[in-house]
């Protein structure tokens, strides 16, 4: 008999721990959503003075930024602009490369010791970390550009977007080859078995089919683009204007943070709060997009 | 039947030019790569030494009075070297158990609404530009605290860590057999002793990889540090003042002419950390796999 | 005359995969033309690799080797371009495999697209409806022609398959297990089908199903281990094959 008491209390005890383990689990999965929310409560509380002081949508549209003691007037545009432009541009010169090597790793040497090869120097590529790129692009790029002759000083969003393209094709180009590997071999073979060529069938087949999935891939990479903050910072030329060509200087809403956040109180504090409002959600909107099609495409 | 001859031989070029299109581009991209190491390793080993790894950075002071002479400017990066360990330490024994927790949660309850949103949130949070994360810290822990601390830095880098390690032990929860759970649970463990005993050991190669990956990744991040952990030229060990961090340390000396030459000796050190961090994980990764 | 040479002739045909391990060897036979050559064997005994040879296949992967000769109309084809011998050389495979992103219309003249061809849209249109008639699948799918292939049903799928291949009006097809991944009453269709279709066009086809190749093959050829132990009329080798290994085969008592 005490045996049997002895049983059932440590069952219960047991299914007791199971819980207080479940309640455990469930805590430390609520430390994400606490962290999110809190990000965009903080954000938004301390971005309203800049909200309500200049209207949400003419802080968006308005090109000044003007921190002289009573005449403080801010406006996001002139760092939107330069945050779309490098980004964009970017992805622009990234494209050439990272469709060739996820080709290569995905599809014409797919499983070889080659592929591998490239695909550490992707790896390495991407744990460079971004103040290093950032020292590289100032020392050698743009010493290069200016030698050049494509624009006098040498920095400007043309230089940060040509590190940033460097900078996201190890992104784009591992995950599209993830994809482009999956095409189905068989779908493959049944191309070739109608006379086409290895470029006609990743132009009509692996394309197409992996589609979704690279896709998805570069809009991942965009969302690392906009958001990369010392790269850009040390090679866009830190100027408050609304850049007037792809050569000018600028600053992307990174970098503007990165360069006036330590020292800034009062109004422009709340302004710069409120850019990084808006960063986080474009890249909020940007990453969750990406990952959702990922997730459709991984299942198709 | 010529018009075909001539269509074959363009079609068959173009497979060609396609197939050499892919060969260079790829082998373009290993350019930077080498020449960014290629840079940093030969103008870093001039700097490199036994003195660099344990002396201070030196004042603008000193370094501009060493210029003038002629000498190499001394000191080097301990209290960088110092204050990343601190802070990297203290924000890793928070995060590695949280984050193993939560992704313990995500592969247990993958299908429920609440995990899936979590799961989301997570990835929302690690697509969060680092400058974001720095920029939150200061207004949850530098302004009530009233000061830059290391325990914001460590803040920053914890929030960083986070959903990395999440995802991973998540990742490796989920490629478990089912079988070790049933058969852990038809010994008659329970849940909770299944996953401490059985599950979370079989999956400590997967964790551990995620771990090292995720200090990796953060080590070498500037951005959140800038607006909390500030920077310091003394080798300190306070957690509640302003500490020094290696990258921190190359932004400083980027920014402070006398000291410009310091960076390549920090970068090297810094580029070899995450590297070696890097290669190690990826190389048990595939050990353990 | 051409009619009297064979369509495809194997001459000392060798497969091999690495430089140890040969997949076929030396097989050597003729295929009479408008005719279903049957090719059985238990798995892995080489009939797959010897039909891929015929499509070129194996010069998509780099470490299998063919020696020998195999000759298309009197042509050596391992001397050929690929693109050009598949055009002549159709194959249909196991699993069917319409284009995930293409309609069933696209699907038929992909043969087309695929090698830029360009086509008026009436001459499309014709081929379209004739191939698809020609695997009796035109009136079930002629009302969804811009609905994609991979709706339709496994065995419409697999005549699909077969009509795209078709529609490059090839001299020979190649079938390879085309009914394993279907159920008994798509595999009939399609046997049927193969019989109809056997006037335009010589089809060989490896089969695991030893009642398929008697329904269907006018000839057949046995392989063991890479080698072509027999080869010869079906009825013929169904009533009393000539070797001992055929004859354990084709009683059950080999794999």
């Amino acid at each position: 008999m005490p045996l049997l008491t002895m049983a059932w209390q440590l069952t219960k005890l047991m299914t007791m721990n199971d819980k207080i383990f479940k309640a455990i689990l469930f805590v430390a999965a609520l430390v994400i959503p606490l962290i999110c929310g809190g990000v965009i409560y903080s954000l938004t509380i301390d971005a309203s003075d800049a909200f309500n002081r200049f209207g949400f949508f003419e802080f968006l549209t308005s090109s000044d930024w003007d921190y002289t003691i009573d005449n403080e007037r801010y406006g996001a545009l002139p760092f939107i602009a330069g945050t779309l432009l490098t980004t964009l541009l970017a992805l622009l010169f990234c494209i050439p490369f990272s469709l060739p090597v996820s080709l290569f790793i995905g599809e014409y040497f797919k499983g070889r010791k080659i592929a591998e090869l490239l695909g550490v120097v992707i790896d390495l590529l991407a744990g460079i970390p971004s103040i290093i790129y950032g020292l590289w692009g100032f020392y050698t790029l743009r010493p290069l550009i200016v030698a050049l002759d494509i624009s006098p000083q040498g920095s400007g969003i043309l230089t940060a977007a040509l590190v940033l393209a460097i900078m996201i094709v190890p992104y784009a180009a591992s995950l599209s080859a993830e994809f482009i590997k999956m095409v189905p071999n068989e779908i493959k073979e049944s191309a070739y078995s109608l006379g086409a060529t290895r470029a006609e069938v990743i132009r009509d087949i692996v394309f197409p089919v992996a589609g979704s999935g690279i896709f998805s891939s570069y809009i991942l990479a965009i969302g690392r683009a906009l958001g990369e903050t010392m790269t850009v910072t040390m090679l866009i030329g830190n100027t408050n204007q609304l850049p007037q060509s792809l050569t000018a200087t600028g600053n992307t809403m990174a970098s503007i943070i990165a360069n006036q956040f330590g020292e800034a109180d009062g109004l422009r504090f709340s302004a710069l709060i409120a850019i990084g409002l808006l960063l986080f959600l474009i890249t909020a909107i940007i990453n969750v997009i990406g990952k959702f099609l990922i997730k459709r495409a991984r299942i198709m | 039947m010529l018009l075909n001859g001539i269509k074959k031989k363009s079609r068959l070029l173009s497979d060609r030019m396609c197939f050499i299109w892919v060969c260079i581009f790829s082998a373009l991209t290993a350019v930077p790569l080498l020449a960014i190491l290629g840079e940093v390793f030969v103008r870093g080993c001039t700097q490199f030494s036994w003195d660099f790894i344990t002396d201070p950075t030196p004042t603008a002071l000193k370094a501009m009075m060493a210029m003038r002479a002629g000498e190499a400017i001394p000191g080097g990066i301990a209290n960088g070297i110092v204050g990343s360990l601190i802070m990297l330490g203290m924000a890793a024994v928070v995060a590695v158990p949280v984050g193993i927790l939560c992704g313990v949660y995500l592969a247990e309850n993958g299908k429920t609404r609440f995990a899936v949103i979590v799961s989301y949130l997570s990835d929302l949070l690690q697509g969060t530009p680092s400058v974001i994360i720095g920029m939150i810290t200061y207004v949850w822990v530098v302004v009530p605290m009233r000061g830059y601390s290391a325990i914001a830095g460590s803040v920053a880098l914890f929030i960083m860590m986070l959903p990395l390690i999440i995802r991973s032990t998540e990742e490796t929860m989920k490629i478990l057999p089912s079988s070790l759970k049933e058969a852990g649970l038809a010994l008659g463990g329970n849940n909770a002793r299944v996953m401490l005993k059985v599950q979370l050991p079989a999956a400590f190669g997967g964790i551990f990889t995620g771990v090292l990956l995720a200090v990796s990744r953060v080590v070498g991040e500037t951005a959140p540090l800038i607006f909390t952990a500030l920077g310091c030229s003394m080798v300190r060990w306070d957690i509640d003042k302003p500490i020094a961090a290696v990258p921190l340390l190359i932004w400083e000396f980027f920014n402070d002419p006398n000291l410009q030459e310091l960076i390549w000796g920090a970068s090297l050190f810094l580029l070899m950390f995450v590297l070696c961090l890097n290669i190690t994980a990826k190389y048990l990764a595939k050990k353990w796999k | 005359m051409e009619t009297e040479k064979p369509i495809i002739e194997f001459k000392d045909v060798c497969v091999s995969y690495t430089r140890n391990t040969m997949a076929v060897k030396n097989v050597s036979a003729a295929v009479e033309r408008n005719s279903i050559t049957a090719i059985m064997g238990p798995s892995g005994c080489g009939k797959s690799t010897l039909l891929r040879a015929v499509n070129l296949m194996h010069s998509l992967y780099p470490n299998i080797k063919v020696d020998g000769e195999i000759l298309l109309n009197g042509q050596n084809i391992l001397a050929m371009e690929p693109i050009e011998v598949r055009r002549r050389v159709g194959m249909v495979f196991q699993r069917p495999t319409p284009f995930p992103t293409m309609s069933i219309y696209e699907n038929v003249l992909a043969g087309f697209s695929l090698n830029g061809i360009r086509l008026p849209r009436s001459e499309k249109e014709e081929i379209v409806e004739q191939a698809l008639r020609s695997v009796a699948l035109w009136d079930e799918v002629k009302d969804v022609l811009n609905k994609k292939g991979t709706f339709l049903s496994g065995g419409q799928q697999q005549r699909l398959c077969i009509a795209r291949a078709l529609a490059l009006k090839p001299d020979v097809l190649l079938l390879d297990e085309p009914t394993s991944a279907l159920d008994p009453i798509a595999t009939n269709h399609i046997e049927e089908l193969l019989l109809q279709l056997k006037n335009d066009v010589t089809m060989l086809i490896v089969t695991h199903n030893m009642g398929q190749a008697m329904r269907i093959s006018q000839r057949s050829m046995f392989m063991y281990l890479g080698e072509l132990v027999e080869y010869g009329d079906t009825a013929q080798m169904f009533a009393a094959a000539k070797d001992e290994r055929t004859k354990a085969y084709l009683t059950g008592k080999m794999g």
